[in-house]
């Protein structure tokens, strides 16, 4: 085992360095001058090369490299070129944005998808069958930033409850930030994200409990005189558990891309919309330093879910490989 | 029974007492404003940076140049409440508040002008228009309020310039830090920034001039135009300046919550044009290509009919427009038959570049449909902004592209020997000598006249149209600007009724 998580720890690390390595050079080969965007048409050249000096430049490309990646290295992401600000605080703010969402939308898919699955599991072939799938096949055919559009045109344009996008900020003096007006914010957009989450996952839910209902123990317990309810929450549903966690994890990814087109479509400050905007102003070490991060994490949760496969995996270790 | 009726009588008028206060609370006017913005500033030191927003949301607001620009575009007071130029136009004299303080508290005095004035023309300036304090040689601080520069040569847009958000003066004490955290001496003072959404300014109870009547205000920064509309009808902004989704005007204006006002920037919006490049170093492609395009038809297409005109690279709302759009009306066989003169009788390929903002990529394609008629084809290429400035600008490697030049009264850009569109004139680059030469205003129109002319008789570009300055605000919100004649959001007069 112990092997196995080295083996784990060398390849994450390669991975995250290659990934730096691209995004480096990537960066590179686009055109654009992060200089030349701050200072506009009429900047003099005096003025455009004091500016790369002071942004670091004028230093060669492989220099730069070192630099960076040095720093990196020691876990320092640098200083943002257009914002002037520690490009770890930049994303620090962004994912009190991103990571709620996120979470929010998680939360209310897991709570919507749970009972409409099992619901039309113990309804199978009738009315409340046919509902949840039609619910489902709607939410999975739509996208979440066209149902971003359908709930602002009701919520906030028409009935008023909800602003149409932006977000106060988690603290603030009275002017409208707070926990409460954050969250407030935030529910539209976690709605519009959970609603295609939730469809796919009812979807899951009824299957896997289908299935279970249909093996051997079930009849066993029905036989021994269990009610119907009683079987569905007691013996059906904590085996139907596994798949449907399986799907959850792997939608946690899809939730965080989907997150980037939302937050465009509620103008929210998120992780996606500091990448975008960085793009656009050649704001290279932030660009360089999400991208990085992301595949930092992309690459941990993979080695967590192959550990957690490993340590779940009842045949016995050490006997391949 | 009487005292079921009196604890009745009581309730009936505590309950009208209670909705007369709400209806005076509600009667009070608002103090507060939202300012919706397409673009969010990268940053708020406006002597640092040329992006726009940064102007918009501090010029006036919470920094002060020495001189202003109002709403009609007329140099008024800023943090110089008079000054006096010497005949020979060489030696200005500014005389500041004498009270004026910046928002940490210290004084803002000749020796901060002087400091602001130095560090933007010194050699590792990083000031966007360092070009507009070249002509000084000299910054003198005989007393606290006083302030003598000296320049070089005679410059007729030297207090122009000093009224531009660039020549904001900042103190050296937090000169450094007025990025994120931006420290000037106007009527609001900075609150607080919550990146991606929003900046927050509240007055700024010190200020020794005219106070504003709004308390508190938020500038929202939404890019996508689907957005913006859903947030002006949801009610949570109050005002969207330079709105540019004009296909959603006509329901603004039919709905008596909204006020939409169409103003003028100082964009003029040109086909710029390769002059060193085949065939449009002729120029007679250059007016063939001048024929071809139908204005009118573009500003319907483009702007939904918002916009005006330009024969030349000037706008029509300052002194000294002369017009010229008359000059080559829309005439597609004559633009053929130019072409023939010109050795193209079958028109000939080429790329029109164009860069993200919806005006070029909208405009572009009409441009290069009409090009089309005529037999010129042009190849759209779409890039981002960075790529458009380092390709297109900084490069000269394209053949047309088209872009709204907003700094207000560039004409001398012509001038300029290594400007993108690679033109030289000897006649342009003597008038706009003489123009620099010159202070008395009436002659200088005139010379802006002359220069307007020879910039339409040698078709140096497609000139196209004025970029209009659109604003959808709330019904009883008055003072805000019309007209845009400088880069700002200027909301020191704007109150609710």
């Amino acid at each position: 085992m112990l092997a196995f998580l080295l083996r784990r720890l060398v390849s994450l690390i390669v991975t995250v360095w290659l990934a730096s390595i691209v995004v480096f050079a990537v960066l590179q080969l686009v055109p654009g001058d992060p200089a030349l965007l701050m200072l506009g048409v009429n900047a003099q050249p005096d003025t455009l090369a004091a500016l790369r000096g002071q942004m670091g430049l004028d230093q060669p490309v492989l220099t730069r490299y070192l630099q960076w990646a040095g720093a990196l290295a020691r876990g320092d992401l640098g200083v943002s070129l257009t914002y002037a600000r520690p490009v770890a605080e930049l994303v620090a703010e962004r994912l009190a944005v991103t990571l709620p969402l996120a979470l929010l939308s998680l939360v209310i898919s897991t709570a919507l998808a749970l009972p409409l699955g099992l619901l039309a599991a113990a309804q199978r072939g009738r009315g409340g069958d046919w509902a949840v799938l039609g619910f489902s096949q709607l939410g999975v055919s739509m996208p979440s930033f066209w149902i971003a559009i359908l709930l602002i045109l009701l919520f906030s344009l028409t009935l008023h409850w909800f602003p149409a996008g932006g977000f106060p900020g988690w603290t603030g003096p009275g002017w409208g930030g707070g926990i409460g007006p954050a969250l407030h914010a935030l529910l539209l957009p976690a709605l519009a994200l959970a609603l295609p989450e939730a469809a796919i996952l009812a979807r899951v839910t009824r299957t896997a409990v289908l299935d279970t209902l249909a093996e051997d123990h079930i009849r066993t317990a029905r036989a021994k005189g269990v009610s119907r309810t009683a079987v569905l929450l007691r013996h059906a549903l904590p085996n139907a558990l596994i798949p449907v966690a399986t799907v959850l994890g792997l939608q946690i990814s899809f939730l965080v891309a989907g997150a980037v087109v939302v937050e465009n479509v509620f103008t929210l400050p998120g992780l996606g919309r500091l990448l975008y905007q960085a793009i656009g102003q050649r704001d290279l070490i932030v660009v360089q330093g999400v991208v990085v991060l992301l595949a930092l994490f992309v690459v941990v949760v993979n080695a967590l879910v192959d550990i957690a496969c490993a340590l779940a995996d009842p045949r016995p270790k050490g006997v391949s490989s | 029974m009487s005292t079921a009726k009196q604890r009745f009588t009581l309730a009936a008028a505590a309950a009208l007492a209670l909705a007369a206060t709400s209806l005076t609370a509600t009667a009070q006017p608002r103090t507060d404003l939202v300012v919706g913005m397409a673009l969010e500033p990268p940053h708020l030191d406006p002597t640092a940076g040329a992006a726009g927003a940064i102007k918009e949301v501090t010029y006036a607001n919470l920094f002060e140049p020495l001189l202003r620009v109002d709403a009609d575009g007329k140099l008024v007071p800023g943090l110089a409440e008079r000054w006096t130029v010497s005949d020979d136009g060489l030696t200005y004299r500014f005389t500041l508040r004498p009270n004026a303080k910046f928002h940490d508290g210290t004084t803002a005095d000749s020796a901060d002008v002087k400091f602001t004035l130095d560090r933007a023309r010194a050699a590792d300036s990083v000031n966007a228009q360092k070009a507009y304090f070249a002509p000084i040689s000299q910054v003198e601080t005989p007393d606290p309020q006083t302030v003598v520069v000296t320049l070089s040569r005679p410059d007729g847009l030297f207090l122009f310039h000093m009224a531009s958000g660039d020549a904001a003066i900042v103190a050296p004490e937090s000169a450094a830090t007025n990025k994120q955290k931006p420290v000037g001496t106007g009527p609001f003072k900075f609150d607080r920034w919550v990146a991606g959404d929003r900046v927050v300014l509240v007055r700024n109870p010190d200020y020794d001039g005219m106070k504003p009547k709004l308390d508190r205000v938020t500038f929202r920064f939404i890019s996508d135009p689907a957005a913006q509309v859903a947030a002006l009808k949801a009610g949570d902004i109050d005002a969207f300046t330079l709105f540019s989704t004009y296909e959603a005007l006509p329901e603004f204006r039919n709905d008596p919550k909204f006020v939409v006002t169409v103003g003028s920037t100082e964009g003029e919006t040109i086909l710029s044009t390769n002059n060193a490049r085949k065939p449009f170093d002729d120029v007679r492609v250059r007016r063939a290509m001048a024929h071809a395009i139908d204005r009118k038809t573009l500003i319907d297409g483009v702007l939904y009919g918002n916009g005006v005109a330009i024969g030349s690279h000037f706008p029509p709302h300052r002194e000294g427009y002369v017009d010229l759009t008359g000059l080559y009306p829309y005439d597609p066989a004559k633009a053929k038959a130019l072409l023939a003169e010109a050795g193209y009788p079958n028109g000939f390929d080429t790329t029109l570049r164009l860069p993200p903002p919806p005006y070029a990529r909208r405009g572009g394609e009409l441009v290069a449909a009409m090009l089309a008629e005529v037999g010129i084809r042009a190849k759209i290429e779409p890039v981002e902004w960075a790529a458009w400035l380092e390709k297109t600008f900084k490069g000269k490697d394209y053949d047309l592209t088209m872009i709204a030049h907003t700094e207000p009264l560039d004409i001398d850009i012509y001038a300029r020997p290594d400007y993108y569109f690679n033109y030289r004139s000897e006649r342009f680059n003597a008038l706009n000598d003489e123009l620099n030469r010159t202070q008395d205003p009436a002659k200088r129109n005139a010379l802006y006249g002359e220069e307007q002319k020879v910039l339409a008789e040698d078709a140096v570009n497609g000139f196209l149209f004025m970029l209009p300055s659109v604003t959808v605000q709330k019904a009883g919100l008055t003072g805000m600007w019309v007209n845009r004649p400088v880069q700002a959001n200027d909301v020191t007069g704007v109150s609710w009724k």
